[in-house]
This record gives C-alpha cells, sequence and structure tokens, in this order.
C-alpha cells in the first residue's frame, strides 16, 4: 500500500471519528454527572435531519449546525426532565428516546425534505487546509486538511478536559456522579449540574448528528446513525470515561469504520470489522470491572436531602 | 404507618389509578394526532385506517396478532429478567442469534419427521438465545461488568454475524440475495385459515402462561422473586442468587432466542439479514406498558401488534409513513413514565378529595364510618 | 492504652453559644427528642451520652440543617434559628462531621474541601491556591492535612481529619463530631483530641457525641445525658464520673427478673472457639470464645459497634471480605466453612440487626416472607411448585399467634410497622423450630407491648431447649432475659458472668472497657 493511500486512509479516519468524538463528548458529561444515555441514537438522528432542515432553509451550512444544536438541546432538556426531575429508569427513558428520534425523523425527513425521488443535497461544512503542514508526507493531509466541524471536535477535546478537571463546575459534576449525597449538603444543587449536563449532551449530540449529515454523507437518509449513537457509548467506556480517552476510542472505532470502507481484506469479512468496536468495549468493560470503574452514582435517581428524611 | 384502609380508600385509589392511565393513553394519542397534523397526515383518517387494519375485518386481526408475536416473545424476555433485577438490553441480539440457531437446525439436520424436526429447531433457537445472553450474564456474575452495556454491544455483534453468516456460510446458493435457502416444511410453524397468522402466536401465549407460572408458583420463581426485590437478604437466606441469577439471564434470553426463530419459521420462511426492525427494545417498551408482567405483557403486546398492523394499511392508503407509530409508542412510554413517577402528589390530592366526598355523602346519609386510618 | 486525664478549665467561657428550648421531634408516632432543654456554652467541649436510639443523631441532625424539629425552638448566638438546609447552617457557622464521612474518595482532599465554594474569581478551580489555603489552616490547628492526597487513599483518620478542615474551611465556630471515636484506633483517638483540645484553644465549641465513657471523661467539660430522647442530666464532668453516667445512660429501672428453672449443665448446642475476625487488616474479632447451652440465653452486652455485628455474621456465614480463624461447632459438630444454607440445615435461627435490608423482603407479602427459608421444605412445595394455600395458613396462624397487626395475611411486609415487622421475623424463624437462635436487638424499635410479647416468646423457646443467642444494646433487656451475660469490647470477649451474680455497674464499666 502506498503513501497516498495510508495518507487519505488516515484523513477519512479522523473524519468518520469526528460525529463519534462529538456524541462521546455529549454521553462523557452526562456520564460523570451520574446518567446513563442510551438514548444517543435517537438524539443524533434529530441533529442530523435539524442540520439539513436547517442548512437548505438558511442556505448555510452553520446555520444548519445551529439548527442541529438547538434540536439537540431541545431533547437533551426533554431527557433531563424525564431522567432527573421524575425520576425514571434510565435505560427506559433512553429507549423511548431513540424510538422517538427514529420516528420523527422517519416521518419529518419526508415532510419536510421530500420523498425519495430527490434527496436534497447540501453543502459540506468547508474545508480548512493549513499551508505548509498539511504538505507533510502521510498524517499531513489527515491533520491539516479536514473540514472546519473536524477541527472544533478536536479542540472540544482540550476544552472539555479544561471544563471538567480545571473549573470549579467541572468538579461539581464529578462529584455529584460519585456522590450526591454528599454534594447536596455541601449546598450543590444536585438537579441543577445534571441539567446542565444534559443539555450540553444535547446540544453535542446535535452537533454530532450533524456532523454526519452534513459533514460525511451531505444528506439525510432514514436511520443514518446506523448505531454510532452506541459506539459513542462504547467509545467513552473505552476511554475510561475521560475526555482524551473517549478521542483516542473514537479514532481507533473511525479507524475501523474507514478501514471496512476501504479495504476488503481477503479473509476478513468486513462485518468482523464492524463488530471490532463492540468486541472491544466488552473486553475493556471484563478488564476494569475493578479498577477503573464508571462514577459511583451513574444510573440512580437522586432524592435530595430535604425530601429524604423522616 | 399502619391502618385498615377500608374500601371506600381502596376503590379510591384504583379509580384514581385507573383514571389517570386512561387519561395516558388518549394523551399519547392525542399528541399522536399532533405530529401526524404537523407532517401533513390527517390525524382521524389515519386513525381509523389504523384501527380498520388492526381490528376491523378478521384479516386485520390475524395480522395484528402475526405483528405481535415477536413483540410478545421479546416482552417477556425483558420482564423476566426485570422481576429477577436484571437489565436484560439485548433482546434483539438474542432473537438475531436464536433465529441463526434454530435455522441451522432446520436447515443443516438430516431429514426428519415434522413432529421431531420443528421442535428441535425450536429448541436450538431458544438455547441459542440462552447462549447469547449467558455472555452477558456470565460477565456480569463473574466481574461484575454491567449488563445493560454488555448486552447492548452483544446486540451489534449478533446483527453482524447474522448479516456474515448469511452472506456467506449459510447463503442461499440458488440466489445472490443476502439470505439462507428456504425451510424445510418439516422445520416450519404451519398457517392458520390461510392466511399469515401462523401457530407461533399461541406459542407466545403459552410461553407467557408458563412464564407466570414459573415466576409466581414455583419455588425457583420465588427465589428469583425475591433476589431481584433484595438481593442482600435473598444471599442471607442461603439462596444460591449468584448461579440463580445467571440463570435468569439465560431464561431471559432464550425467550427472546425462541421469539427469534418462531418469526422466521412462521413468517419469513428463510433467515436474511436485518429482519428484525426493532423487535427486541420494542419489547422493553411492552414490558413496561404491560407491568413486566407476563400476563399484561400479552395486552401490551396485542396493542403495539395492532398499531403496526394498523400502520401498514394507513401507509397504503395515505402514503403517511409507518413510523408514526414509533413516535406515538414513545409518546406513550414517556406518559406513562410520567403518570408512573411524577403525579404521585397529584393522585393523593384527588384521593383525599374523593375520600372525603364520600365520607360526607355517608355521614349525610346516616350511615356508619367506616374505620380506618391513613 | 492510657489516655491523658487532662480537664480543661472553662471558667471564663461561661456564656451559652446554643440552647434548645422544648425541643420535640417525632417520626410518626415515636417520639425521638422529647422536650429538650440544652444548653451548650461557648468555647467548650460539651459530650452528649445516650444509647442507641435515645436521640442524640436526631438532635445533632436538627442543628446541622438535616432535619426541622416538630416543636420548640433553638437559640444560636442569641437568635433563634430554623435550618432548612445544611447549608444555611453551615453559612451560619455550624459545621458536623458525620458519623459516615461525606467525602468522595475519587476526589482529592482539595477538591473535597472546596466542593461548593468559589475560591477566587471566575470559574476556574484554583488547585494551587486551595492547597495553599488549606495548608495553612491544617498547620494553624495542627491537623497535619495532605491537599493533594486522593481522599480514598487516606486512612480513616486522616480522612476524618478532611472533614474537620471542611467544617473549619467554611468558617465554622461550632463543630459536631458524631460518633468521631467508632472509627478509629487508640493513637488516631489521641490525635484526634489534640487536635479538638487544639480547635478549643482557638475558641472553638465542640459537640462530641459518644458512647465512650473514658473518653469522654478524659476530653469534656461538661456533659448531657440523653435517655429514650429526654435529657436525664447535664452536668461539668468534674462533678461526676463514669460510674455515675453509665448508670444515668441506662436507667435504674432494672427490674429483676422472675425466678426460673436454671438449665442443665448439657453438652453446648453453639460453641464459639478462639474465633478471630480480619477485615482489611483490622482485627474486628480477637479469640473470642463462647458456648451457648441447651436452654440457656447468653446475652452480649456491648456498646455497638465492638464486634457484636461481626460475630453474629461469622457464625452465620456472612461475614464478607474478611478472613476467619478458630471454630464454630453447633451441637458438638464442627463446622467447616459457616454457610447461610448449612447453619439454616443445621438448626440455627437468626435475627438480623438490619430488619429490613437483611430479614425481610418488603414488597412480598408476610406468608412469602415467613417462607424464604423453608419454601424448599415438603411442608411448602411438592414437585418445586408452592403450596398457596399452606403459606397462606402459616401467614394466618403466624398472624394469630404473634398478635401481627395488620390488615390481611397477604399484605406486603413494607407497610407494616417496624414491631410488626420484627414479629414476621421472629414467626419465621421460630417456626424452624431452631436449636440455636441468634438474635440481634430483637425488640429494637418496639413499642412495650409488643417488646414484652417478643420477652416471653424467647423465654418459651429457652424452656423448649433453644440455646439463644441474644445481642442487645439495652442493658435492661439483656439483664431480664440472660441467665449469663457476656461483655464485649472492641472484638473480644471481657467478662461473662451469670446474671445472679452480675452487677449493673460493673457491666456498664466493662462496656466502657474500664
Amino acid at each position: 500500500m502506498d503513501a497516498a493511500t495510508w495518507s487519505s486512509y488516515l484523513a477519512s479516519v479522523l473524519r468518520l471519528a469526528a460525529p463519534l468524538l462529538l456524541a462521546g463528548l455529549g454521553v462523557l458529561f452526562m456520564s460523570r454527572s451520574g446518567i446513563l444515555n442510551i438514548g444517543m441514537e435517537g438524539m443524533m438522528l434529530i441533529g442530523a435531519l435539524a442540520g439539513v432542515v436547517g442548512a437548505s432553509y438558511s442556505g448555510n451550512v452553520w446555520g444548519g449546525l445551529t439548527t442541529a444544536c438547538l434540536a439537540g438541546a431541545c431533547i437533551g432538556a426533554l431527557f433531563g426532565f424525564l431522567v432527573i426531575t421524575t425520576g425514571a429508569d434510565q435505560v427506559i427513558i433512553g429507549t423511548a428516546v431513540n424510538l422517538l428520534g427514529l420516528g420523527l425523523t422517519t416521518v419529518f425527513g419526508r415532510s419536510l425534505l421530500g420523498m425519495g425521488t430527490e434527496t436534497v443535497k447540501v453543502d459540506s461544512f468547508p474545508m480548512i487546509r493549513i499551508p505548509l503542514l498539511a504538505d507533510i508526507p502521510l498524517i499531513g493531509p489527515a491533520l491539516f486538511e479536514q473540514n472546519a466541524l473536524t477541527y472544533m471536535a478536536l479542540l472540544l477535546v482540550p476544552a472539555a478536559g479544561m471544563l471538567l478537571y480545571k473549573t470549579n463546575w467541572g468538579l461539581a459534576v464529578r462529584a455529584v456522579g460519585e456522590n450526591p449525597l454528599a454534594t447536596d449538603t455541601l449546598g450543590v444543587k444536585v438537579h441543577r449540574v445534571r441539567y446542565a449536563c444534559c443539555l450540553l449532551g444535547g446540544v453535542l449530540a446535535g452537533a454530532a448528528g450533524s456532523a454526519l449529515s452534513l459533514g460525511i454523507l451531505n444528506q439525510f437518509t432514514e436511520n443514518m446513525v446506523a448505531g454510532r449513537g452506541f459506539i459513542a457509548l462504547s467509545a467513552v467506556i473505552f476511554g475510561r470515561w475521560t475526555p482524551s480517552g473517549t478521542m483516542l476510542a473514537s479514532l481507533l472505532f473511525g479507524g475501523a469504520e474507514a478501514m471496512q470502507l476501504r479495504f476488503h481484506w481477503v479473509h476478513v469479512p468486513y462485518q468482523f470489522m464492524l463488530m471490532l468496536p463492540y468486541v472491544l468495549t466488552m473486553a475493556a468493560l471484563a478488564w476494569f470491572s475493578g479498577r477503573t470503574k464508571q462514577p459511583a452514582a451513574t444510573g440512580i435517581p437522586y432524592k435530595s436531602a430535604a425530601n429524604r428524611n423522616g | 404507618m399502619q391502618g385498615k384502609p377500608g374500601k371506600v380508600a381502596l376503590m379510591a385509589a384504583w379509580s384514581v389509578e385507573a383514571g389517570f392511565y386512561i387519561a395516558a393513553i388518549a394523551i399519547s394519542l392525542l399528541a399522536g394526532a399532533l405530529v401526524m397534523a404537523a407532517a401533513g397526515v390527517t390525524p382521524w383518517e389515519a386513525y381509523e385506517l389504523m384501527w380498520q387494519g388492526a381490528a376491523g375485518s378478521a384479516n386485520s386481526l390475524k395480522e395484528t396478532l402475526v405483528k405481535a408475536t415477536p413483540l410478545l416473545f421479546a416482552g417477556l424476555s425483558y420482564s423476566f429478567a426485570y422481576r429477577c433485577g436484571l437489565f436484560n438490553i439485548g433482546a434483539e441480539g438474542q432473537i438475531y442469534v436464536g433465529a441463526l440457531t434454530g435455522t441451522m437446525a432446520a436447515l443443516l439436520l438430516p431429514p426428519m419427521p415434522f413432529g421431531v424436526h420443528l421442535p428441535l429447531a425450536l429448541l436450538c433457537g431458544f438455547l441459542g438465545g440462552a447462549l447469547w445472553a449467558g455472555i452477558a450474564g456470565a460477565l456480569k456474575v463473574g466481574r461484575g461488568a454491567s449488563e445493560i452495556i454488555n448486552t447492548i454491544m452483544l446486540n451489534y455483534i449478533a446483527i453482524f454475524l447474522i448479516s456474515y453468516m448469511v452472506t456467506g456460510p449459510l447463503m442461499d446458493a440458488a440466489g445472490s440475495l443476502p439470505q439462507t435457502a428456504k425451510l424445510p416444511a418439516s422445520a416450519t410453524l404451519p398457517q392458520l385459515a390461510g392466511s399469515r397468522l401462523h401457530v407461533g402466536f399461541f406459542v407466545a401465549i403459552g410461553t407467557a402462561i408458563v412464564l407466570y407460572w414459573l415466576l409466581e408458583r414455583t419455588t425457583w420463581g420465588f427465589q428469583l422473586r425475591s433476589a431481584g426485590l433484595n438481593r442482600r437478604a435473598a444471599e442471607g437466606m442461603g439462596m444460591p442468587v449468584r448461579r440463580n441469577l445467571l440463570m435468569a439471564m439465560m431464561v431471559s434470553g432464550a425467550l427472546a432466542g425462541l421469539g427469534g426463530y418462531v418469526e422466521i419459521a412462521g413468517v419469513q420462511h428463510r433467515l436474511m439479514q436485518n429482519f428484525s426492525p426493532g423487535f427486541g427494545y420494542d419489547g422493553i417498551a411492552v414490558a413496561l406498558l404491560g407491568n413486566t408482567h407476563p400476563l399484561g405483557n400479552i395486552i401490551s403486546a396485542l396493542l403495539f401488534g395492532g398499531m403496526r398492523a394498523g400502520a401498514n394499511s394507513m401507509q397504503r392508503v395515505t402514503g403517511a409513513s409507518t413510523s408514526l407509530v414509533y413516535v406515538i409508542q414513545a409518546i406513550m412510554i414517556i406518559v406513562m413514565l410520567v403518570n408512573k413517577h411524577w403525579l404521585g402528589g397529584l393522585k393523593k390530592r384527588i384521593r383525599e378529595a374523593l375520600i372525603r366526598k364520600v365520607e360526607r355523602s355517608d355521614s349525610a346519609s346516616g350511615s356508619t364510618q367506616l374505620n380506618w386510618n391513613e | 492504652m492510657k489516655l491523658t486525664k487532662i480537664r480543661a478549665d472553662t471558667a471564663n467561657a461561661s456564656v451559652p453559644i446554643l440552647e434548645t428550648r422544648n425541643l420535640v421531634k417525632r417520626f410518626g408516632s415515636f417520639t425521638a427528642n422529647d422536650n429538650l432543654n440544652l444548653t451548650i456554652r461557648t468555647g467548650e467541649i460539651h459530650a452528649i451520652l445516650g444509647e442507641n436510639g435515645a436521640g442524640k443523631s436526631t438532635l445533632m441532625n436538627m442543628l446541622a440543617g438535616l432535619l426541622e424539629p416538630d416543636e420548640g425552638e433553638i437559640v444560636y448566638r442569641d437568635k433563634p434559628i430554623r435550618f432548612r438546609s445544611p447549608r444555611q447552617a453551615m453559612e451560619a457557622g455550624i459545621g458536623m462531621v458525620h458519623q459516615h464521612f461525606m467525602l468522595i474518595p475519587a476526589l482529592t482532599v482539595a477538591e473535597n474541601v472546596m466542593l461548593g465554594l468559589k475560591n477566587g474569581r471566575g470559574p476556574w478551580f484554583r488547585h494551587a491556591k486551595a492547597c495553599a489555603d488549606i495548608r495553612r489552616l491544617s498547620d494553624s490547628f495542627g491537623l497535619d492535612v495532605d491537599p493533594v492526597a486522593k481522599v480514598g487513599q487516606l486512612s480513616v483518620g486522616q480522612q476524618q481529619r478532611v472533614e474537620i478542615v471542611k467544617t473549619l474551611y467554611r468558617g465554622a465556630d461550632f463543630i459536631i463530631l458524631d460518633e468521631p471515636t467508632a472509627v478509629l484506633t487508640p493513637p488516631e483517638t489521641e490525635e484526634l483530641f489534640r487536635v479538638l483540645r487544639a480547635l478549643r484553644e482557638q475558641g472553638k465549641t465542640i459537640v462530641f457525641i459518644s458512647h465512650k465513657l473514658n473518653e469522654v471523661e478524659s476530653l469534656c467539660d461538661r456533659v448531657s445525658v440523653l435517655r429514650s430522647g429526654k435529657l436525664v442530666a447535664s452536668a461539668p464532668m468534674k462533678s461526676t464520673d463514669a460510674a455515675e453516667l453509665a448508670r444515668l445512660m441506662v436507667g435504674r429501672d432494672i427490674v429483676p427478673p422472675a425466678p426460673r428453672p436454671v438449665p442443665a449443665k448439657s453438652e453446648p448446642v453453639l460453641e464459639v472457639r478462639e474465633l478471630s475476625l480480619r477485615r482489611k487488616n483490622a482485627a474486628l474479632l480477637q479469640r473470642v470464645c463462647l458456648a451457648v447451652g441447651e436452654g440457656e440465653i447468653v446475652g452480649i452486652a456491648g456498646v455497638d459497634g465492638n464486634g457484636q455485628r461481626e460475630l453474629c455474621e461469622a457464625i452465620m456465614g456472612l461475614s464478607v471480605d474478611s478472613a476467619m480463624e478458630g471454630e464454630i461447632r453447633i451441637r458438638g459438630s464442627l463446622v467447616l466453612r459457616p454457610k447461610p444454607k448449612t447453619m439454616t440445615e443445621l438448626g440455627v435461627g437468626y435475627i438480623p440487626e438490619d430488619r429490613q435490608q437483611d430479614g425481610l423482603v418488603l414488597p412480598m407479602s408476610i406468608g412469602e416472607n415467613l417462607i424464604l427459608k423453608q419454601f424448599r421444605s415438603k411442608r411448602f412445595n411438592r414437585l418445586f411448585t408452592l403450596k398457596r394455600s399452606r403459606i397462606c395458613e402459616a401467614a394466618e396462624a403466624a398472624v394469630r399467634e404473634f398478635k401481627i397487626k395488620t390488615p390481611a395475611a397477604e399484605h406486603p411486609a413494607g407497610k407494616l410497622s417496624g414491631g410488626n415487622q420484627q414479629k414476621v421475623i421472629l414467626a419465621r424463624e421460630l417456626m424452624q423450630r431452631p436449636k440455636v437462635l441468634i438474635a440481634m436487638q430483637p425488640t429494637r424499635g418496639m413499642d412495650v407491648g409488643a417488646a414484652e410479647f417478643v420477652h416471653r416468646r424467647l423465654l418459651e423457646e429457652r424452656a423448649r431447649g433453644c440455646g439463644i443467642l441474644l445481642v442487645s444494646t439495652e442493658l435492661e433487656e439483656v439483664f431480664a432475659l440472660s441467665d449469663r451475660i457476656a461483655v464485649i469490647y472492641k472484638g473480644r470477649i471481657a467478662e461473662v458472668v451469670d446474671r445472679a451474680e452480675a452487677n449493673v455497674d460493673t457491666i456498664g464499666l466493662r462496656m466502657a472497657g474500664l
């Protein structure tokens, strides 16, 4: 395999990793605050459709991104309401959100974008090429000639790291996910922190969806997320619930996807490449159990200290 | 707090719950209507067509039952696991693997009479699902790994596995489609009354009844329920909880696996990739609406099955997408959850107002006051 | 271990900083705090003594903002206060160090201390500044806390100091410590006392909740004793001593038990030899030797947390994460690896301390709870199917015999009152006609009538030949029921005496380690 093929492969790895990374960061914040979100599929679908609709109505791709993020925020708020205020089971809500996302996007995809005969094509995100650096053989095009949203996704990783580890709010998020009771006694508003994480998760889910529809496939088709929502969850787990780990895992899983798209290796059927992210996650989960664990309070609804005494 | 809830209080509680339940369904349908209108479909027309398609004729009813069958299996799978304190989100994958193992038994075994072949194939489907769920179960019991995550991962692994099998080793040599050869008649579920309705529906009903009996009447079911409700106490009583949980997980998977092969043997008659439009995940919704009770599952599976059957005829006539059903179902789940978890305070106030009202009319009419404390 | 007995002179600070006036708190029909009139003076170390269930934690939770009083008022620094949240209490200057720490093991000390506070302008968490501030604070009180360490890796004593720093950092002048020495080793306890005295030098007021008489005696300036929700005494430490305090805690009304036949000496039904238990490098039980004869009640007296629970759990095979040495014999035969199932089959009944977590499955009916151990027996099952009618019969019989107050035998156990739940457990265990019965706190939370019923029933079992190991923090109960009394202290059996020779004061002192 020559350098050009490798180089183009690496470039596609990053491009395919972008939606996973964005979604993964969304799941990450929610997880760290103690909320298990298996509804990323539905959220990303809504973001994907909203992105295309926004882009075609506003005529430019940034309008699409904004619409996608707003739609994602709405769904994130709904998720938050159901999980936090209602205290219902997070797994069922995630399933319901997936169902809702699939249903709504299929129905409105047709009505807003027309059916079958002509799929609305939209412009993609602008490519940004950094001169000189992009000429570096092999990795140049991969790292320095990507679309704008991919760069944004990569920049969000250190931003997320700073937010989570270096701000007071990030500290509150981490504390809430480990021990909401202790945090509550110190006066931190547990519910408010979790709502904020749900909103953030929703916005990122929307961005992830539009990274897919506007950034990669340039259109919206039914059920286009095709499992990436769950791969994003896997990336967070495999990445040990840290921003940099999520990024590395996204690159790994994006790499697997790129590989099965481009290389048809005679002896390995492509389905096994597609299985890779899931198998790796299971292995990681089995290996870690006992060492790094998920935030201690994940999945458990929290009743404020004032309501529990008596 | 202990008291003697008199008949009045019990009736009040029951009627408030029922009232809210019906209101929840009504609100879901209303919200669905709004979505329909927004999508350019006339709600009244759409609902009428759905009703027609679900229960309007003998054929519709049969179609409802056909659609309800895999949903019932998936619902039972989730419900059973839930009653044991486990969360099996992997019904989708278990359906696929059960379909695979059942199909393999159907196609690869030497020719044998119907009375042997079909039960054997069903058994293989059952065992395939058990095995698949057992992986997640073993990881949970052995390593403490979350069965929620593992079962979801196994879903996708299963889907890809089947895709590989039907485009590779099991592919029908006669054609070029990603599917297996047609199943021999000896391993197929017979059809009824010349329609699509197959015996599988009754297998599902039978399974639900067996499951009910298993959970509520047997010693094993008792152990599982105890462990599901209070694992620590169950262990303290000397029950072999870890072994029980692993077996419970496998039974849960087996139910889905059986459902997978039933669907192939009854409807498709050959294994193809992506044959499940999310039965496994729908099963979770079915279980929720059926309160995770085996008999409740039957009712909610019929409801969802009816909606799916109705959606097909709705689409044929109006062109509206069948996915509208997903929206309505999602709204229904959300409304039901809100009803279950959030409205406790409101329900209590209404209940007490009702009780006071009955009290007043009792004393006004001079009858003796019922003695109760609350 | 010898504690230095220094008693500080508190002549200067005699101004009350906190007073409670007719304070009342109820939980349902149970009155936890009954008309308390307590006064705490500025700059003193004030001990609150009392047995389990006397109402100490309830009182402190009200001061710390976790509970609100039903009647009466609390006056802090001459102002009546009503805290609705722990944060309000903290803002007023009252800080609490809970018995179960409110710390987050995955985070560092600095992060735990600074959580919820703004340290400087802007959103940034200034780690370096936080560390410097914490070091300064900790040095000024001699606390020796490392801000950079992860809390999960600290020892228990160090974690407790982090909790103290947390309150000091938030400007607490009034610090409540709930059973702080329950989890400390003797050297750690000395350290803590040094810190508390240093805090007092700086003008802080300390409230020290405890059972441990000798510690209270050496540390505190004044002491208040609670019993059954009421304040029975409040005085300077100088004017009293451990023996009198023990008597006040327990109360004088120990009714001598009715005369009863002394059990014939026989082969012990339960025997424990050189039983030692270790968990994570802590010795929970040390070479315990105990024997319970047929038809005998052996009562274990001791302050909660001295190993009683671990002993009972070890016998039943319920200990987790621990290494056990020694022998357990049931009716003469050695049990190599005790497990709940084996013990039940050998005829050992068990009434656990935590009835809701370990003793019952609350959503299940009374009948189903009754068969949690017996479901395999021929009486209740045939060919793996449960015999519903038999279960109902058993439930109805139990309701009648034990006078369980319930609207129906099918009622879920969770809806019964605490006392009635305990009756269900008792019914279940006695249904097996056990040869040995281990009963932990059998009458906790029960009203007098129900408690008497339980006592009578236990005596009936005794007469039937059952050997009972009774664990209770209520000395009255131990004295009323036991044939022999053993005192447990820090995992060792300190003394075993016959009832006839036992003396409340001596037992009380042994319980306190003296």
